[in-house]
């Protein structure tokens, strides 16, 4: 019975083995890339000097100078002075005073954190709710030059996004969008609904207009048809597509180096700029790095349950 | 309630010519069925009247109002598709009541539970109301489709062969049950069905379409009695008529042009008879009644008898006709003088 259905399908039960052996190649793939993110972890709870220790130390005494040294800014003093001081009001106050230094106030590292959310959620946002609004428009309704349309969409995606820096940079200059949230947000949304578009449309295509006409029979405009039916189907996509804005707008560093330097910069060209006492502060680099991933992953596990299905395309939905 | 005149409506999509001068009246309380091949155009007309398409030509009445300018929602007519017609996010007592809480209406949510809980125990799906509407089988998922059309008080409602996934049982109570709530209602029903048996039994006038063309409509009796083509008459009938070559049995003088004969069980005589001409290959036996099927030279004749029938396989018959219908090269009805 099921050999004959497994036939039918031309599809055939893996078997313990092969299984196993997938497994472990999945595993071992987890295990290999999971490497780099290990290693910030752990740098992030070294010291200085253990983070540049050569042989590296993989066994350690975790201390949280790095996390200190990322949320503030410090200058030496002497030892006279520190003593004069009062008994450590905090963790880092403590840290600190042990490397002759004393908390002189916050780092930038928040703000730029801030920008950077204000920024990826803003765009991609954005992208998502053009996307799905034009997504919409070409699936439902008969466009001239759709097919054009959507070409065109898609090949402002076809050169790097870096090539046209310069061009943007000059523009941004002068329009006063240089070093803005405002202007980041467009940007990367510009960037990204091409994506979305096409993302969207696809999952779009899959829903039967039905839907939408039974609503619109019993009393609904078309409006409110989307809203109640189209959004909650399309759900799945919306959800992928918002991932994959949220990841490249999150992790954009080359424009973000080139447009934002004070007021509007994002955290990824702000991390690598933490430089401490003799050069990079590793621990605060590797504390900062750490933070910074964890947005995105909020974002994906709540989401997870969407993008399983959404990553496939619609190819297995019901 | 709301009678619907359609007058020559045509409708293209692209090449293909869906509807093609489809005039068609149905009065008001009356449930017309249509009937056609698949890619008739059935679909086609459903949605020309509900509005989801416009036609290319031609114009579309209800109640009176020519719809030309109505949107879906203003036409006031309900519509139970083919497929797809429950959304999978809510709840079955939601998809019910989805009708009930569009803005164009307003009705009070005790009032909504009443009228939802009220069909859906005349649907027999009182039980599922809380289930997830991806977690009902294909029949019931489509008597909620039903239900959703009941729900609403409307003055037409259009339906897409809404019983095509039941099985037998089901689909014979639904039939009954939904020809009863027709009549409570006097409500203006158009259908479209490929199972002659709905047709026959819920129809007060059957329209039969083939390629976007009306080929003829009248009563259920009308369209089995006096079909006015082949196609038509092959369309109904249990079993299906018979098609001879005209003249392979006597009777008589032909009409002009005939070319084919057509005959059902009732015009059929068979008789035993040791010099007749035709043998009973076999007989099928359905219970209530028997398949008698006959083999006459190269053709074969497939007939109803009573289950006592005296037939049995081996017996010589000698075959007669009595009034049969005739078709000419066309397959267009063509009657004697
Ligand atoms: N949106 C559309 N775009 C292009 N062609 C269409 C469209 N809708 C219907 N057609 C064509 O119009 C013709 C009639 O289709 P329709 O759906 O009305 O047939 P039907 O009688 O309902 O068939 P079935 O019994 O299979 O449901 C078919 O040839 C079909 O391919
Ligand atoms: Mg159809």
């Amino acid at each position: 019975m099921s050999q004959a259905l497994t036939t039918a399908h031309s599809v055939v039960a893996p078997s313990p083995l092969s299984k196993r052996i997938a497994g472990a190649i999945v595993i071992l793939y987890a295990l290999v890339s999971m490497i780099p993110l290990a290693w910030i972890l752990m740098t992030g709870f070294k010291t200085p000097p253990d983070s540049i220790a050569y042989p590296p130390k993989i066994v350690f005494a975790p201390s949280l100078e790095g996390y200190c040294n990322l949320f503030t800014t410090r200058t030496r003093q002497t030892q006279e002075y520190i003593q004069s001081l009062g008994p450590p009001q905090t963790i880092c106050d403590e840290i600190t005073r042990k490397r002759d230094m004393v908390i002189a106030g916050p780092s930038n590292y928040v703000p730029r954190f801030w920008n950077s959310l204000v920024i990826a959620f803003g765009s991609t946002f954005f992208a998502v709710s053009l996307g799905v609004l034009s997504a919409y428009a070409f699936s439902r309704f008969r466009i001239p030059l759709a097919d054009d349309l959507l070409f065109f969409i898609l090949s402002t995606r076809m050169m790097p996004p870096i090539a046209v820096a310069i061009p943007i940079y000059l523009m941004y200059r002068k329009l006063g969008l240089s070093d803005t949230a405002l202007g980041m947000i467009l940007l990367y949304t510009a960037v990204n609904v091409s994506l979305a578009v096409w993302l969207l449309k696809g999952f779009i295509d899959e829903i039967p207009r039905e839907y939408e006409e039974a609503a619109m029979i019993d009393g609904y405009t078309r409006l409110h048809a989307f809203f109640k039916v189209v959004l909650p189907q399309a759900a799945t996509g919306i959800a992928a597509t918002a991932i994959f804005c949220l990841i490249f707008a999150w992790n954009e560093y080359a424009f973000a180096v080139l447009l934002t330097s004070g007021e509007a910069q994002t955290a990824p060209p702000f991390i690598p700029t933490i430089i401490g006492e003799g050069g990079m502060d590793w621990p605060a680099v590797g504390a900062g790095t750490t933070l910074f991933l964890v947005p995105l992953l909020v974002f994906t596990v709540l989401l997870r349950k969407h993008l399983l299905r959404g990553i496939t395309f619609g190819a297995v939905r019901k | 309630m709301a009678d619907i005149a359609l007058r020559t409506v045509t409708k293209h999509f692209r090449s293909v010519t869906a509807i093609d001068g489809l005039t068609l009246d149905i009065a008001d309380g009356e449930l017309t069925v249509l009937v056609g091949p698949t890619g008739a155009g059935k679909t086609t007309a459903l949605r020309i009247v509900a509005g989801l398409e416009k036609p290319d030509q031609g114009e579309v009445w209800i109640d009176g109002h020519n719809a030309a300018d109505l949107e879906p929602a203003a036409r006031d007519v309900t519509f139970v598709f083919q497929q797809y017609s429950l959304y999978p996010h809510l709840s079955v007592f939601d998809n019910l009541a989805f009708p009930l809480r569009s803005p164009a209406r307003r009705v009070s949510e005790p009032e909504i539970r009443k009228r939802v809980e009220e069909v859906a125990s005349l649907l027999r799906i009182a039980h599922k109301l809380a289930n997830k509407s991806t977690q009902l089988s294909g029949g019931e998922m489509q008597r909620v489709a039903i239900g959703r059309a009941l729900v609403r008080k409307p003055s037409v409602y259009l339906m897409d062969e809404p019983l095509s996934s039941l099985d037998a049982k089901l689909r014979g109570d639904l039939r009954v049950e939904l020809k009863r709530i027709q009549q409570d209602l006097g409500a203006t029903i158009l259908y479209v069905t490929h199972d002659q048996i709905e047709a026959m039994t819920m129809a007060n006038r059957i329209g039969v379409i083939d390629k976007g063309r009306l080929i003829q409509v009248g009563s259920p009796r009308q369209i089995y009695e006096d079909p006015v083509t082949l196609y038509v008459a092959q369309r109904f009938g249990q079993p299906q008529i018979n098609v001879l070559p005209a003249g392979l049995l006597p009777n008589g003088a032909l009409p002009v042009g005939a070319v084919t004969v057509g005959a059902r069980t009732e015009h059929l005589d068979l008789r035993k008879d040791g010099g007749g001409e035709a043998v009973v290959e076999w007989v099928e036996h359905l219970g209530d009644q028997n398949h008698l099927h006959v083999r006459l030279g190269a053709h074969r004749i497939t007939t109803l008898t009573p289950p006592d029938t005296p037939f049995k396989s081996g017996d010589r018959v000698a075959v007669g006709l009595t009034k049969p219908l005739y078709f000419d090269a066309q397959g267009l009805r063509v009657r004697s003088a």
